[in-house]
């Protein structure tokens, strides 16, 4: 369903991803791991449409589609949901205002009628049981006075709400106590469908205790110089990733377990 | 067709257009430009009046004579030449009592203004007094009203018709000395709306006076009163809109409310004159004052402003608490946007014990707009256990607009309670591509948080404002962010 080729693209010049490889294909679960400044919330914010990142080349294909091309709202009711790294609050809106305004744009591109108010109510209450969120959180505004944990878990929620084609989780686990990982993690899990995908991006492999990833690739200085199984991840978090940045040095074909 | 509805909806959400530019093409009679005791006298004859109230307009105008413009409001205002004016402007063939039904393009104008004149076609209760430049065309509803003692009817009816109520109200509340532009309506006022509500009666539809201004080089200067006799009720709703013009036209006009004892007075306007177009050119001046009176204990008034229209904005509609245990509320959004003025605000003035009131008002600026509130809160000695509350806030879309704030205490009681509350927020790109990323189109997103910051407001509207009010906070920021 994704197909990024060669992606480049910088931020006030300087360049951040240094052309990016990355096929995504459906019932997949992709983890995007490296460490800090790697440019993996770049990636998401490009694949999302927020255009403070020049693309410079490369291309990327969603469905056969140009995405990069498509304005943020389109990708997102053609099915791309950014889980964001930092939510945002927006007082006096509230989340079923939000959510159901949201809810019936996606239904309206797929040529559905809106929902009716007690449809649209029930469909919530529903995700929200499947999501495990606190239903206290629905009758807020968007992330108002939101915990850093109840943000990401209604990040979880929106998802639930919106049935993406591909999710793009960014450092969804950041900052989030182990239970609410779990919530997290199994929210994930109960939304995963064979003609669905998620790439989740983090900085730590614990989140992948929980969502068993197909793929993971390790993303350092704009370019992923690896990528394997899920075994990957236990190693990256057993040898650090200064390991990966000494592979690096020693070129990341020939790199081998033991090497560094 | 559900989803046709749905599209016209969106549609009209999104193209931003000022609607209600339009201009009806219909035989008015105009009196010559200028102002002098002459043309008063000839408002005057034209509208058949008596003498009193002539000589009320000739001291008005004297005093008028005598007072400069006020420089203290936080806006620019180009020079008025009110000898450019035309004071008078009637359609000719408006509608009669006697004669009946309405003229055709009267009607049509109102149906594309989406204000039905035939009592049939309004579903809601909603009583109409249709104001065209400076006279009333038809007043719906009144027969049914008239069953319950309610007069609701043209200011000029009424000062034929009840003569001895108009006497005993007019300018009790906005005398003619009040100010610049109260002196100068006082002296030229053509027509507007009266309704008295008689003792104990609870008005059982809303009034509502709905202005439009359609001659060219006209000003408008209409006045209303209202009269809420001892433990009555009503509430009145205001709307206004004017054709696309590039030149300014002056809109200045009074409103006065008078609550007796246990009575309350709930005033709904939704202002929608013409912004003028966005680089700044044209627009109406709109330049009003409005002032009620809670004569009795226990009276109530309370104001509600959707304000999106005008070049220029200066109004405060304010509440006299003079009756013990009276309260007055003030409810406020003004929305400035491209190049748009606003100063607006409102009086409570504490006379009565245990006088209370609420001011909330809600400015959004874009664009280059300046919007200003200003407020005065004043307790008097004798007001023993006054309480106030005042939250002033402001949205800022975009970086070149302005918000101000000019609270005013003034408290000579020490038991007085007086709370000020204000904030200052702006729509960010990350709430706007927040929304984006959740399928929401930036323009739908700024409604959105536009709606949700003036909610509090748009909840005190009745219901047949507040969805129009919604859709009017939308198109009138179009254009604002991105």
């Amino acid at each position: 369903m994704l197909v990024i080729r060669n992606l480049r693209a910088s931020i006030e010049g300087r360049e951040i991803l240094k052309g990016i490889n990355l096929e995504v294909k459906e019932g997949e679960i992709h983890a995007i791991m490296g460490p800090n400044g790697s440019g993996k919330s770049t990636l998401a914010s490009i694949l999302a449409g927020r255009d403070f990142a020049d693309v410079t080349e490369g291309t990327v294909k969603y469905y056969g589609k140009d995405l990069l091309s498509m304005a943020p709202e389109e990708r997102s009711r053609e099915g791309i949901f950014l889980g964001f790294q930092y939510p945002i609050e927006i007082p006096g809106v509230s989340m079923v205002n939000f959510l159901k305004t949201a809810v019936n744009e996606h239904r309206k591109h797929k040529g559905l009628e809106p929902l009716s108010a007690s449809d649209f109510l029930k469909m919530m209450r529903e995700k929200k049981e499947l999501v495990e969120i606190d239903s206290k959180l629905a009758n807020r505004s968007v992330n108002e006075g939101f915990s850093g944990g109840e943000k990401k878990k209604n990040e979880i929620f929106q998802m639930a709400m919106l049935e993406p084609k591909l999710a793009i989780l960014d450092e969804t686990d950041s900052g989030l106590d182990i239970d609410a990982l779990k919530i997290v993690a199994n929210g994930v899990n109960r939304l995963r469908k064979p003609d669905n995908a998620t790439i989740v991006i983090t900085h730590y492999q614990r989140l992948l205790d929980y969502i068993i990833p197909d793929h993971v690739h390790v993303l350092y200085d704009g370019r992923i110089v690896r990528s394997a199984g899920k075994e990957l991840a236990l190693e990256l978090e057993k040898k650090g990733y200064e390991w990966i940045k000494t592979g690096e040095e020693n070129s990341v074909q020939t790199w081998k377990p033991g090497m560094s | 067709m559900q989803e046709n509805n749905g599209n016209d909806i969106i549609k009209e959400v999104t193209s931003g257009e000022y609607k209600y530019g339009f201009y009806t093409d219909i035989e008015t009679d105009k009196i010559p430009k200028g102002l002098n005791e002459d043309v008063i006298r000839l408002i005057s004859s034209r509208k058949g009046e008596p003498e009193w109230l002539l000589d009320f307009r000739l001291k008005a105008y004297r005093h008028w004579l005598t007072m400069k413009m006020p420089r203290w409001p936080n806006l620019k205002i180009p020079a008025i030449d009110y000898q450019d004016i035309i004071y008078f402007a009637a359609p000719k063939s408006r509608t009669t009592e006697e004669k009946g039904g309405i003229d055709p393009e009267l009607k049509k104008t109102f149906d594309r203004l989406g204000i039905p004149l035939e009592e049939q076609k309004i579903l809601s209760g909603v009583a109409v007094d249709a104001v065209m430049d400076s006279v009333s065309v038809k007043t719906t509803f009144r027969e049914t009203l008239a069953e319950l003692g309610i007069i609701f009817c043209s200011f000029s009816e009424a000062v034929r018709e009840y003569p001895d109520l108009v006497k005993k109200y007019m300018a009790t509340v906005v005398p003619y000395t009040d100010n610049f532009f109260a002196a100068l309506n006082s002296a030229v006022f053509s027509d507007g709306s009266f309704c008295y509500i008689p003792k104990g009666v609870k008005c059982p539809m809303e009034l509502s006076t709905y202005f439009r201004i359609n001659s060219a080089n006209t000003g408008q200067f209409e006045r209303t009163l209202i009269v809420a006799d001892e433990e009555s009720y009503v509430s009145y709703m205001e709307g206004c809109t004017a054709p696309m013009r590039d030149e300014n036209q002056l809109h200045a006009a009074i409103v006065e409310i008078i609550a007796e004892k246990n009575a309350e007075v709930k005033y709904s306007t939704v202002q929608n004159w013409y912004p003028g177009d966005s680089e700044g050119k044209g627009g109406i001046f709109n330049f009003v004052t409005k002032r009620g009176i809670c004569r009795g204990d226990n009276s109530k008034i309370s104001w509600t402003q959707v304000e999106t229209g005008s070049a220029i904005t200066w109004k405060y509609p304010s509440c006299i608490l003079k009756g013990d245990n009276s309260s007055g509320e003030f409810y406020s959004v003004a929305v400035t946007n491209h190049y748009q003025q606003a100063d607006t605000g409102t009086k409570m003035i504490h006379i009565g014990k245990n006088t209370r009131s609420r001011i909330v008002s809600k400015g959004i600026s874009a664009g280059m707009g300046q919007n200003s509130y200003r407020g005065l809160v004043k307790v008097l000695k004798n007001a023993d256990n006054a309480r106030n509350f005042s939250q002033c806030d402001s949205l800022l879309l975009g970086d070149k607009c302005g918000a101000h704030t000019f609270p005013y205490l003034e408290v000579d009681n020490p038991n007085a309670v007086v709370e000020h509350e204000a904030t200052t927020s702006r729509i960010g790109e990350d709430q706007i591509f927040y929304c984006n990323q959740r399928g929401i189109s930036t323009e739908d997103a700024v409604g959105l948080i536009v709606n949700g910051y003036a909610k509090e407001i748009i909840n005190q509207l009745p219901m047949e404002f507040a969805v129009e009010a919604q859709k009017l906070l939308q198109i009138s920021l179009e254009g604002s962010v991105g």
